[in-house]
């Protein structure tokens, strides 16, 4: 992903220039990567990134189909997934006052993992281990439907295991241990059901093929809602980022605003990752650009970081679609390379100054 | 005495014909030398299984891998784990003479280095089936019967490609494996099944065996036909566009339950077998088909 837009930083020059600025500055690059991402992720269908064709697309008879039907939501798809990602990574950063907080920390992926391998395998685990009339039932259910329950599950068990959310170091630790342990439920489900591994594998690396405009309408109104709500949160996290006593002082709830927190970055992660799978490193390195470019509270932030992620998937979904078409890349493949690349490159950085 | 002569060989002939030594090269271009044909065999890989069962293995099998599923007899074989997490204990105290794996197995490079005899053999296209038919009727000391099996299962192929509707020959088909969505390229074990039935593929074989395919080049490639899992198939109308495809929507579809899916794509001897299966989703589309 081209990051260009951005000039190749000197902290000096930003604070220099206000943080207020640089704010700006990113606002309006980050609108123009979407504008430009979403231009791209329409001219590039299954012959590739190829804008000539999209005009004989537009006027072919199948334009309602290809464009209407497929390439459109799947490209404003992948900004709403993105813009999820982004989102809840803020949020899980800020709740935990820690840089490296990621979504998928509280069991949400693996619980989302072991319902996507459920639904796979219930055909072959029928009979032996659950009814067959159970399995019938689960078939119906359907992968995103499992994988919104399952995500949510998880993060349940992990509350519980941590009772609630006072502790941050207990709450990761929940969330490690419950992480590891759905793993092993659905590494366990794949071995007595092999057929599971491949759309297992096909969720767990991410793809936007199957967003369709329903699921663009539930994303729109889950993202919508986030944001309102996480912004009510904003000051909240930015009294926690001075530390627990000075948040407790200043007269915070500390165990009912970050329940909350971990409801939203929860249910935020849930809608994402039912609709395309595990797509990697978005919800990490969105806030971290953010952060890095044009550091200010989290009333900014927070929207900062949805417009962020939503441009690294735009992007990144591209990549992975014109790559090698008519075949695709998994999209997490992509943004894992995008985002572990500007990961070494920044550490490389921090070490030679 | 002449009596005796004629008894003494009788007695000894046949043992020394028995005795040939086997000599074949494996699909890692390893020599096998074995001195009479193996007793106690161990497959490690399901298509293995059944290619030793067709050949008349019976009860020289002592083991078999935790997939292999055909036919009904072999479960009450141990089963010995997975391709890379196999029981090697398990393996060497059963004594095998002779091991059968694929090419890709990790765990088998340990037993080879405990002095256990592995024969490596690939198994992904017809011509693996038909190799490795050959292969393991030698070992199993019947030489002429893989070539026999083989006319067979090409008699078997042949038949259900003559049941093939005549509308439905040439017609394109989209065969799907598992989500994602992959298919199953002209390359691939089920799609050289595909071709002998007279059908043609929307993935160019350029692909490879299994390409993940922009779903747009699905719906713009049109196909007549959609194969896949039973599962799969029940969702394939929620998939964003497809509803617009005329083979979704005249429900020219064949979806496949786990056991008739994983004999198909199984390069195996029920690959006959298997073809009769397609076949028999085509003459039932076939009678319905409104043209």
């Amino acid at each position: 992903m081209s990051m260009s837009f951005v000039s190749t930083n000197q902290p000096a020059f930003d604070a220099a220039m206000g943080d207020a600025e640089a704010r700006r500055r990113l606002a309006a690059g980050i609108a123009l990567a979407i504008v430009v991402g979403l231009a791209c992720g329409l001219a590039t269908g299954s012959t590739g990134f190829a804008p000539r064709d999209f005009w004989a697309d537009l006027n072919g008879n199948d334009a309602a189909l290809l464009l209407g039907q497929i390439r459109a939501p799947r490209t404003l798809g992948a900004a709403l997934v993105g813009a999820l990602l982004g989102l809840s990574g803020a949020i899980a950063q800020g709740v935990f006052r820690n840089p490296l907080a990621d979504p998928y920390l509280l069991g949400s992926a693996a619980g989302a993992g072991l319902g996507v391998v459920l639904v796979l395998a219930a055909a072959a685990l029928g009979g032996a281990t659950i009814s067959l009339a159970t399995v019938a039932w689960i078939e119906r259910v359907g992968i995103v439907t499992a994988a919104f329950v399952g995500a949510l599950a998880g993060v349940s068990l992990t509350l519980t295991l941590a009772s609630g959310a006072v502790h941050t170091l207990r709450l990761l630790l929940a969330g490690v241990v419950i992480g590891v342990l759905l793993g092993a439920v659905s590494d366990l489900i794949t071995v007595v059901s092999p057929d599971a591994l491949r759309g297992k594998q096909a969720f767990m690396l991410g793809s936007t093929g199957f967003l369709g405009w329903n699921a663009l309408a539930l994303m729109l109104a889950g993202l919508t809602l986030l944001l309102v709500l996480a912004q009510r949160h904003a000051r909240a996290l930015d009294a926690l980022t001075l530390g627990e006593d000075s948040a407790t002082s200043l007269g915070l709830n500390l165990g009912k605003v970050r329940l909350a927190l971990v409801l939203m970055l929860s249910l935020g992660t849930a809608l994402a990752v039912s609709q395309a799978g595990l797509v990697a490193f978005v919800g990490l390195v969105a806030p971290h650009l953010v952060r890095r470019r044009a550091p200010g509270t989290h009333a900014w932030l927070l929207v900062a970081s949805a417009g962020m992620g939503a441009a690294i998937l735009l992007w990144a979904d591209v990549i992975s679609r014109a790559l090698i078409a008519p075949e695709e890349l998994p999209v997490g493949v992509v943004t894992a390379v995008l985002g572990g690349s500007y990961l070494v490159w920044l550490l490389k950085q921090r070490t030679a100054s | 005495m002449l009596r005796l002569l004629l008894w003494l060989h009788l007695a000894l002939v046949p043992s020394w014909t028995a005795a040939q030594p086997i000599q074949i090269r494996d699909d890692r271009g390893t020599e096998h030398r074995l001195a009479a044909p193996p007793q106690r065999i161990v497959t490690m890989l399901p298509s293995l299984t059944e290619t030793a069962w067709v050949l008349g293995v019976d009860s020289r099998l002592v083991g078999v891998d935790r997939y292999s599923n055909w036919p009904a007899e072999v479960a009450k074989l141990p089963h010995l784990g997975g391709l890379d997490d196999a029981q090697i204990e398990a393996i060497a105290a059963l004594k095998p003479d002779l091991i059968l794996a694929s090419t890709s197995s990790r765990a088998m490079e340990r037993l080879e280095a405990l002095g256990f005899s592995v024969v490596r053999l690939k198994s992904e296209s017809h011509a693996d089936v038909r190799r490795t038919l050959d292969l393991v009727a030698r070992l199993l000391g019947n030489p002429d019967e893989g070539a026999r099996v083989w006319a067979r299962l090409a008699r078997e192929i042949d038949a259900a490609a003559g049941r093939v509707p005549a509308s439905l020959r040439g017609r394109r088909v989209y065969f799907e494996i598992g989500g994602g969505p992959y298919a199953a390229g002209t390359t691939s074990f089920i799609g050289e099944t595909l071709a002998r039935l007279g059908l043609a593929n929307i993935a160019p074989p350029d692909l490879g065996p299994f390409p993940k395919l922009n779903p747009e080049y699905v719906v713009r490639a049109k196909p007549d036909l959609i194969m896949g899992v039973q599962r799969e198939q029940s969702a394939l109308m929620a998939r964003p566009g497809w509803n617009a495809l005329a083979a979704v929507r005249e429900r020219r579809l064949c979806g496949f339950e786990t056991p008739q899916y994983e004999m198909l794509i199984r390069p195996g001897p029920r690959m006959g077998e298997a073809a009769g299966l397609l076949a028999d989703c085509l003459a039932r589309l076939g009678t319905t088909a409104t043209r």
